[in-house]
Parts: structure tokens; sequence; C-alpha cells
């Protein structure tokens, strides 16, 4: 075993606000909703998407060769990462061992649908360009070949608390000194598909796309001040297990922590579905405290199938 | 608490096998299947599951699903929300709990592999999409089950447990990367037990995919011969039972070996093809060496990713070879991707399960198919039924995308 210490070293985001973090601050600050725009005209009522804008300039990983022919979501993935490496590079060792954990929902679903669009029309002529594109590993691939010194890879799928899922993998790689610094990223792209299936769902909410990435690593020298404090474990529902004895266990895992008083609220897994809200709100409000005040930072199943928490330390 | 560790310092724990359960082209179930590796039997036939008369290739290895299922906690309604990939994991998952004696549990981690998860819904929904008029019944109930979360948590919900569910989608490399991340879990007492395997089905997509890109054999699947022109493609699941030796010990649960390394590797050489040399399949299996306190002298038999593609075979021969050195030359190499395809995210899981399978009973999978070797190759292709003495195996998975895993398991005695 290596280090029982784990510390956030960067932090990278794409999202409907643009390219970087900043952009997506900005955008939160300004409190306004981004505007969601018509996708491709397939259905007969319109679907919305709140998509990522065109990037101000070409990125520069665009000419690596790996890169040149890969979908959105690898664009995403590749941006936030290189962004949340940004001061590792300056503060991290010099040739470092490094993680890359990627996690998916929905994946590579643009060139999927053409792929398959093709293969409906005539097997004999899909693009075999396509086809490598679409595997679920295609994005991670990409970035691992694009960073360097990249070791150990994997890709998650699931709802989104396998950012979670992802994060206890890196720290598990991290604490057994396998890297020094491991990147996790999420992301999504978008496509007429994702919409349609969204709007069977929850009619209310729109999709998005974007990638959110972290680095987190061994030292507290070549990180941004910020310390992981403790994930908790992970609860899938099921008929003996609801949302109410799920958030009960994980604020007792929480509150067994050292400095537990100082936790504050990080961010929650509110959609702008109210058919998903509710249910939580209410058991959360049933934890004796409202759930603006939680502690915890919660994520929600886009199917309400799996939860847990996180917190920090700063 | 997963993070943090609840006991970093302690010994890493042993792991061991406890239950084993597979679908296969073969047939179901751990006494079909070893009959027919044993024997070398293959199960390539014509597709039948979707229209591949435009196909370049027109065959694969289908797995024939039962009329009837088991009893479950699943009812009716629930089982049909299960596709082919969620069926076969189903019966992979129920024979390795039984044949484990588990009890419903909570908190006990489920970790899968899989490249497609729900695929079929997910092609059902897309051309259902594309009707005018759409018709919109179904589809909500399509997308939901599409997700291989759901198909997670149906199989929880079946063999009564609940716990955290991990998804590994590395490609080809998933099955191999789920109980690899399941001994790691158990090893680093994050858990004392863990259910983890690997599935999937044929689907309409992954064929033409596989087929647009000419890596299908037109002919038949003969890894590591030199006349080999490609892949079979085939579906299949296979899972196991994963628990700390205290454990089984505690219980006198039946051991079927022990999983005594693992270790991952990226191959960043090319999206599709592998490093020419293998250079990162050699580290990939000093480092599971490494993990296990082994060499290759101590290996007994390879159950190799063995694809039947020139480019995966010609790179893990050379690979196996420098590895090995001295030992490569008396060291049985064979790839059953020969008798069942290539079955993509449940490849790992299932050879893993063969290699119990070798280590129980002591034989070895032949190629029968195999004629002449790859010059690459320094070391015997098993091409004839025979026994063995074989306490230790090797088990490789590469993926698209370029992961590579390898599983080391010993027999348990």
């Amino acid at each position: 075993m290596g280090v029982s210490r784990i510390y956030v070293a960067g932090l990278g985001a794409v999202s409907p606000a643009g390219w970087t973090v900043a952009a997506l601050r900005e955008a939160l600050e300004l409190g306004k909703p981004l505007p969601a725009q018509p996708l491709e005209p397939r259905r007969d009522q319109p679907l919305l998407a709140h998509l990522v804008p065109n990037p101000p300039t070409r990125p520069e990983f665009l000419s690596h060769p790996r890169l040149r022919r890969a979908s959105a979501i690898t664009h995403y993935t590749a941006s936030a990462t290189l962004e949340a490496a940004a001061i590792f590079q300056q503060r991290g060792p010099e040739n470092p061992r490094l993680g890359l954990i990627a996690c998916l929902q929905s994946g590579c679903v643009q060139y999927s649908c053409r792929f398959f669009d093709e293969t409906l029309r005539n097997p004999a002529t899909a693009s075999p360009l396509l086809f490598p594109e679409t595997v679920y590993a295609a994005p991670a691939s990409h970035v691992a070949a694009l960073m360097k010194n990249v070791i150990l890879v994997t890709s998650l799928v699931g709802d989104p608390s396998s950012f979670l899922q992802g994060m206890s993998l890196a720290a598990q790689w991290l604490v057994e000194d396998r890297i020094d610094a491991c990147f996790l990223v999420g992301a999504e792209e978008t496509n007429w598909i994702t919409a349609d299936a969204l709007r069977h769902l929850d009619r209310s909410a729109n999709i998005s796309a974007g990638a959110g990435a972290l680095c987190l690593c061994r030292e507290s020298g070549w990180s941004m001040g910020v310390e992981l404090a403790a994930i908790t474990d992970a609860h899938t529902y099921s008929a003996k297990n609801n949302r109410t004895r799920a958030a009960r266990s994980m604020r007792a895992q929480l509150n067994g922590i050292p400095g537990h008083g100082d936790m504050e609220l990080l961010c929650d897994g509110l959609s702008d579905g109210s058919r998903n809200n509710a249910p939580r709100n209410g058991r959360l409000a049933r934890l004796d405290r409202p759930a603006h005040q939680s502690p915890a930072h919660f994520r929600r199943g886009i199917d309400g199938r799996c939860r847990l928490a996180m917190r920090r330390r700063l | 608490m997963l993070f943090p560790s609840p006991s970093p310092s302690r010994k890493p724990a042993r792991v061991v096998v406890t239950g084993a359960g597979l679908v296969t082209p073969l047939g179901l179930g751990w006494k079909t299947n070893a009959a027919g590796f044993r024997a070398g039997r293959t199960a390539f036939r014509p597709v039948s599951l979707f229209d591949a008369s435009r196909q370049r290739v027109k065959t694969a290895a289908e797995v024939d699903l039962p009329s009837a299922f088991p009893q479950t906690s699943l009812g009716e309604r629930r089982l049909s929300r299960l596709d082919r990939a969620g069926k076969m994991l189903l019966l992979a998952a129920q024979e390795a709990w039984q044949q484990s004696g588990w009890e419903p549990a909570e908190n006990l981690p489920l970790v899968l592999g899989t490249t497609g998860g729900g695929m079929l819904f997910g092609e059902d929904y897309f051309r259902r999409a594309l009707k005018q008029p759409y018709p919109h019944r179904g589809q909500a109930m399509r997308a939901v089950c599409y997700q291989p979360q759901m198909q997670a948590r149906l199989l929880m919900d079946a063999l009564d447990f609940s716990g955290p569910i991990t998804i590994v989608s590395n490609a080809c490399a998933s099955g191999a990367n789920a109980i690899g991340q399941a001994w790691e879990l158990i090893q680093s007492g994050q858990a004392e037990r863990v259910l983890a395997g690997g599935y999937d089905s044929l689907s309409e997509m992954v064929f033409s995919g596989f087929d647009s890109l000419q890596a299908l054999s037109p002919t038949v699947c003969r890894p590591f011969d030199v006349r080999r022109d490609g892949l079979c493609l085939g579906e299949g699941a296979a899972m196991v039972t994963l628990e700390t030796l205290e454990s089984a010990k505690g219980r006198d649960a039946v051991i079927l070996g022990e999983l005594i390394g693992y270790a991952s590797s990226i191959d960043q050489h090319h999206l599709t093809q592998p490093h020419p040399q293998g250079n990162t399949t050699q580290v990939v299996m000093k480092s599971a060496c490494a993990t296990a306190r082994i060499t290759p002298e101590d290996i007994g038999y390879i159950n190799a990713h063995g694809t039947g593609t020139l480019l995966n075979d010609s790179s893990e021969a050379a690979a196996i070879s420098e590895w090995a050195g001295r030992r490569a030359s008396t060291l049985p190499v064979s790839s059953t991707k020969a008798h069942i395809g290539h079955l993509l995210g449940a490849a790992g899981a299932v050879e893993a399960v063969v290699c119990l399978m070798v280590l129980r009973e002591q034989w070895l999978p032949p190629e029968t198919a195999f004629e002449v070797p790859d010059p690459a190759c320094k070391f015997p292709v098993v091409h004839e039924p025979q026994d063995a003495n074989v306490d230790v195996v090797l088990s490789n998975s590469f993926g698209f995308g370029g992961v590579n895993a390898t599983l080391i398991l010993r027999r348990w005695a």
C-alpha cells in the first residue's frame, strides 16, 4: 500500500456553456438557463438539446492522428482531461505514471447511430472507419494515446453514479501506488436518439452533452489544495433498499469521518425533471435537514438505480 | 466505505473461486461445455438471429437458449425485460450462484464486463424510431432496458442480492477486467465476496462492424495457423463467485481454483491493431506474473486471446515467445475462440472458466482445425485432445482500444 490521502490536482469541463471550467462557472454564476436547440427534425415533435458550442479556436489536440476522425465525445473527453492536467503538469513529477478512467452512460451514440443506419441500408457499404469509434472504450483509448505516460485505463458504463464508482477505482489505484495521478472523466454526446429516449422517460427534460474531468493525485504538493475526504459505499435500489435507507446509510458513514461538521453542499443530482426530483427531495427532507443543507454530494441515476456520495475536505 | 480504505495495511487476501457458470454456443453449463472444449468441438453455423444475407460472412456461433427458464425471484414480466444477453447472463450467474452455495445477501458487489449490454433493445429502439408514423409503444421500456445497469439490477433481483454495481466496458478485455477488478476488491479488503463475469450477445450492428473491417473469417477460425483469415463471432456469458479463502473455508465450500494474479495494461499503438511485437502484451503478462509471484516456468498452459486475425495472433505469438523465453518451446497454448468464436465482452470470463476446467479436470482444449503454425509461434499449439498435468494457467484478453488483461489461476488441490 502506498498512500492513504488523495488530492484533487485539476478540473476540466466541456459543457453547453463552453470548453472550459471558467465558461461553466460563468454560466452558473449568471444563473440563467442556457438555450436549448432543436436537433435533427426526425420526429413529429422537435427534439431539443443543450448542445456544446463549437470551440472558439480549433483545439490543438485535433492534430493528433488518433483524434482526426474521432467523435464528439472523444473531443470533449480530450479537452476536459487536458484542462484537468494543467496544474499537475506544472507541479507533478517528471514522467508520472498516469491512470485514466472514463465513465459513460450512452457513450459513442453519434457514430453508433450512423453506423447502424448504414448497416440497415446496406451492410455491404457500412463504413469500417465508423465502427471502431462506436465502442465504449474508444474515447479513453484515444485520450490515453494523446496523453503521455498513461499506464492504466478503463471505461465504466452505468448511470450517473458510475462517476463515483470510477473515483473509487482511481482511489484504489492511487492508494496501492500503481499510479501517481489519475484522470477521471465523465462524458456524453448528444444526438436525436438520446434526446428521443429521454423524452420517453421525462418529457420536461432536455438532453445535454459535454465532459467533466478530475485529476486525482497522491501528493498534496501537486494538488490545487483540495483533498478527497471520503467516498461512501454505493447503494443499489432494490426491493429491500430504497432511497431513504441508502441516504441514511451514507449519512452514517459520512458522520463517522473527522471534521464532518464542516461539510457543505457541493452539488447534487437534481435534474430539471420534477418526476425524478420529487422523491429525492422528499427522502432528504426526512433526514433531519432540508435538501439544500445536505452535506453529501448526491448522484441521481436516470432510472434511479444507484446512489452513493462523497465529500471533500478543504 | 469505498474511500478511505477500511484496512489499508492489511495483508492482501487470497481469492478463490467457489462457483462458475457459463453459457456458450457449445451449450449451457459446466458439464456440457467441458465435454465440448475437451473434445475440440466447434459451434459455427449460418446466422439465424438477423438477416446476414448481405454480409460478406454469414456464419457465427449462436447460443440455443432454453425455452423455459429456471425459477428465480423475477416474474415473467420482468424476465421479459431481459434480452438474449441478459438471459445468458442470468443463466450463467444462476449456475455459479447455486454451485457456490451463496445465500441472498446485501452489500455484495457485482462486477460485469460487456461491450453491448442490452444492444438488442437498442437496435429495436432504433428501427422503430425510424418508422413513420412513429410507434411510441414500448420505447420507454426499450430505452431503459438497453442500459447494462438495468440488466445488472434485474440479475440482483433474480438472485435476491444487492450491492454496488460496476460495469466494465473495455471492449474484448471487459470480461477479464471485470474478474480482475473483483479480485482487486477482495484483495484490498473492500469486499469479502464478489459476483463477477462477462456477457454479450450477437447483434446485427456488431456483426456488421467486424464484417466491414473484413475481420471475420470466410472459412474457419484457426488461431495461430499460418493460413488463418479472421475471427468468428459468438455469444455467451460466464460468471464466477469469488471470495476470500477464509470465507470459503468457513463455509466448507468446494473450491474450484484460486485466482492468484491479474494485471491490465494499455497498448497505445492503434485503436484496433496491436503493437506488432506485442510490447504491452509482454508487459501485462509480466505484471500478472509479478502479482502472482510466479515466472513463466510455473505456467502449465496459456489460454491465448487468439482471435484468428492476422495481426492479433502474430503480435500475441511474438509476445508469448519473447516473454516465455526458453519455456516457450514446451508451453502449450491454444485459443478456445476456435470452438465458440469471439464472445467479445464475455470472452475473458468464459475463457477464465475454461481455465478452471483445465485445472479441475486436467486436460487441454485443442484447436482441431489448426494445422500449420505461424512462424512467430515458438510454442506448441494444442491441436489434439489431450490430458495434462497443469497447476497454473494464464489467460490473455485484449480489446479494441488497447486495454489488455491477463488472469492467472492455480489448481486447488
